[in-house]
């Protein structure tokens, strides 16, 4: 079985990433900042990617929406969406796929708004550019998508600065899935949000997506929050993946050592108070071989004392 | 230092608490040049530090627990209330603004470690200037140079950062230098406003723990003000929780994060997301728990015909055992609901209210 075939949902992959390798080409050196990564998203399915800042989980977002600029170079692999070739794409094409196949809520997204614009304004806008509708019924429409957010359609009118930041972030996913797109990439949608205001954002998300059937790819370091939401998860190292499995059986049986470190960096709420240490000094993982299956549809790179070099690297050292 | 984790911390509960604060009140005037309206952002806070302790307060984003680092920080006049340091009142003692003795027991850790520390100086600036403000620098070169080095041993950094710039370090290493920046003053309380919200996950727990660290080794109380319950419940001896501006339940943090009385605090341990306990909560009844709470500013159930609530000042009910010193203020808030407390009211036990609920709930 390879990695492909194991998916939720359908096993037509919606998004196949395949030997994903994204270098930073700078004038004396460069920086491998993904690696060798391959995998893939099926329909309806939600597929999260964790690890800590740093390790390439951004840029592979960035590369499936084709976003990646100067030094940023796609080194090698490939990704294919529904079929047809992501890398190859012309300018024309590209413009299509974006929003309307592919969407994506950014990092501290509810930033991202116009701010001398009202929200209606800036919803209306993709609808007039991406759909071709007219104002009237993009202006329709606009209110709608807001109804599906739970955020009064009259709040069209509102400039984003008039809105709480929960507010803001809910219209910025409403935008992101006006088109139908059928994959929605999360960027740590939730980051920068308190904790009530997060779980609402969640449960929204995990509304739409029921009703309305896209992919998610969700980006995040919150261990918790990604184990809660996703069906299958991956845990990336240094620009490589170290382990891959259903996100329930990476909660209760994670593999890899860095996993584990990653779980064990989040106090519990429940059960007795133990000390934590966090990701342990120093440790760092060096020439992660490619992943192989230890349980059914569980993937580990192998580890041993080898690829986990103990250094006396302090542990900011090792983070960044 | 991990064997203060397991058990309460040997915190001094009799005499004067380091930080306290008594009806501590704030209003911000709104509108217009003449408008004379005013927004209540902090109301009746009571609070209490002992020496070596640790209290965590936690609420939303508009809570206020921001605003109240800010008013016992005197960076924020308080309307009302009275802030006492060793039993002192500092804001009948210095009327207009901080006085540098203040400053020397109270310093404070500020949630953004990329915006606290000016990118134009050296480590070495930072700590030194703390020095030498607070007279700490110990008169001669040689001295203020030891000094520096211990201060960032302390914090688990080595000596030669001391030459490098904020841009040079990562996220956790500048705040692990803003702690040592308010260590360097050798104050009685720290006050840390979500000092962990801007750091990567993985050096988190190493901030964390450096801060119960000092509290063992140094005996610095230390108010962690933060929307994470689970840290608070790692780090915390006791957890307050804020709401609209006013504590509304306070307790041990076990115990209280264990037992959530008031429906707010049920709404915010509800939220936090805990794969442990995934499907424990039905998403119908915190989006109702959420409606409630939110549809009012002052008291969750006030107005709500279907529940008896008085528009009077709620009274605080001990809940549990007193040990835990875990208290909640709330009208619907009915002891008898938890098996073998303390009755301090003496209303007949009604149990279709949220209140109690929650509490065989919790402890399902």
């Amino acid at each position: 079985m390879t990695i492909s075939q194991v998916s939720f949902g359908s096993h037509q992959p919606v998004l196949e990433v395949k030997n994903l390798t994204v270098q930073y080409v700078g004038d004396t050196r460069s920086t491998t900042a993904v690696d060798h990564v391959s995998f893939s998203i099926g329909t309806g399915e939600v597929f999260g990617l964790a690890g800590e800042s740093g390790c390439g989980k951004s840029t592979i977002a960035n590369s499936i929406m084709r976003l990646l600029k100067d030094p940023a170079k796609i080194a090698g692999g490939s990704i294919s969406f529904g079929g047809k070739d992501v890398l190859a794409m012309t300018p024309e094409e590209l413009r299509r796929f974006r929003w309307q196949d592919v969407a994506m809520v950014f990092q501290s997204a509810m930033n991202s708004l116009n701010p001398v614009l009202t929200i209606g304004e800036q919803i209306v806008d993709i609808f007039t550019t991406h759909a071709g509708y007219s104002r009237k019924e993009s202006m329709r429409r606009a209110g709608e998508l807001l109804e599906l957010v739970r955020i009064e359609p009259s709040r069209l009118k509102s400039y984003p600065h008039q809105l709480s930041g929960g507010m803001r972030q809910r219209a910025v996913i409403a935008m992101a899935v006006a088109l139908k797109p059928s994959l929605l990439i999360l960027d740590e949608p939730t980051t920068a949000l308190d904790v009530v205001v997060q779980q609402e954002i969640m449960a929204q998300i995990k509304e739409l997506q029921r009703e309305l059937g896209f992919s998610v790819l969700f980006i995040t370091h919150d261990m918790s929050l990604m184990v809660e939401l996703s069906h299958r998860m991956a845990v990336m190292y240094g620009g490589r993946m170290v382990e891959t499995a259903k996100a329930q059986d990476v909660y209760a049986s994670p593999r890899h050592p860095y996993t584990q470190a990653l779980m064990g960096a989040f106090p519990p709420l429940t059960g007795p108070r133990v000390p934590l240490t966090g990701l342990p000094d120093g440790v760092k993982f060096r020439n992660i071989p490619d992943l192989a299956e230890v349980a059914p549809g569980h993937f580990v790179a192998p580890f041993d004392a080898d690829t986990s070099v103990v250094n006396s690297v302090n542990l900011e050292g090792a983070a960044r | 230092m991990s064997h203060s984790l397991m058990t309460p911390a040997a915190v001094s509960t009799t005499g004067t608490p380091a930080l306290e604060i008594r009806g501590l009140g704030k209003t911000f005037p709104i509108g217009g040049l003449f408008s004379r309206d005013s927004v209540r952002a902090l109301h009746g806070i009571d609070l209490s530090i002992a020496k070596g302790e640790i209290v965590a307060l936690v609420g939303e984003s508009g809570s206020g627990k921001s605003t109240l680092a800010r008013c016992v920080a005197r960076l924020e006049k308080p309307s009302s209330g009275e802030i006492l340091i060793d039993g002192v009142d500092v804001l009948k003692r210095d009327r207009f603004q901080a006085s540098r003795a203040f400053r020397s027991k109270l310093q404070m850790v500020f949630q953004d470690p990329f915006g606290s520390l000016n990118p134009a100086h050296r480590m070495d600036h930072f700590l030194r200037r703390s020095l030498a403000i607070h007279g700490r620098s110990g008169g001669t070169e040689r001295e203020t140079q030891r000094r520096l080095e211990e201060l960032m041993t302390t914090v688990g950094l080595q000596a030669d950062m001391l030459n490098s710039y904020p841009h040079e370090l990562s996220g956790g290493q500048r705040q692990r230098v803003a702690i040592a920046r308010a260590l360097a003053v050798e104050p009685q309380v720290i006050l840390a406003d979500e000092p962990t919200s801007m750091l990567d996950v993985s050096v988190r727990i190493g901030v964390l723990n450096l801060m119960r660290k000092l509290r063992d080794e140094q005996g610095i109380s230390m108010l962690y003000i933060t929307h994470d319950l689970a840290s608070a419940r790692y780090l915390a001896d006791r957890t307050a929780v804020m709401f609209a501006g006013e504590l509304v339940e306070e307790g041990e943090s076990l115990d209280l994060l264990a037992n959530p009385a008031h429906p707010y605090t049920q709404l915010l341990v509800s939220a936090v997301p805990d794969p442990a306990r995934a499907g424990s909560y039905d998403p119908v009844r915190r989006a109702e728990l959420r409606q409630a709470v939110m549809a009012s500013t002052h008291c969750a159930f006030h107005g709500d015909p279907n529940q008896a609530c008085s528009s009077e000042e709620p009274v605080r009910h001990q809940v549990g055992d007193p040990e835990n010193r875990h208290w909640v203020r709330c009208h619907l808030y009915r002891p008898w609901a938890a098996a073998g407390s303390h009755a301090l009211v003496s209303e007949p036990t009604q149990t279709s209210h949220p209140a109690s609920n929650a509490h065989e709930e919790a402890s399902a």
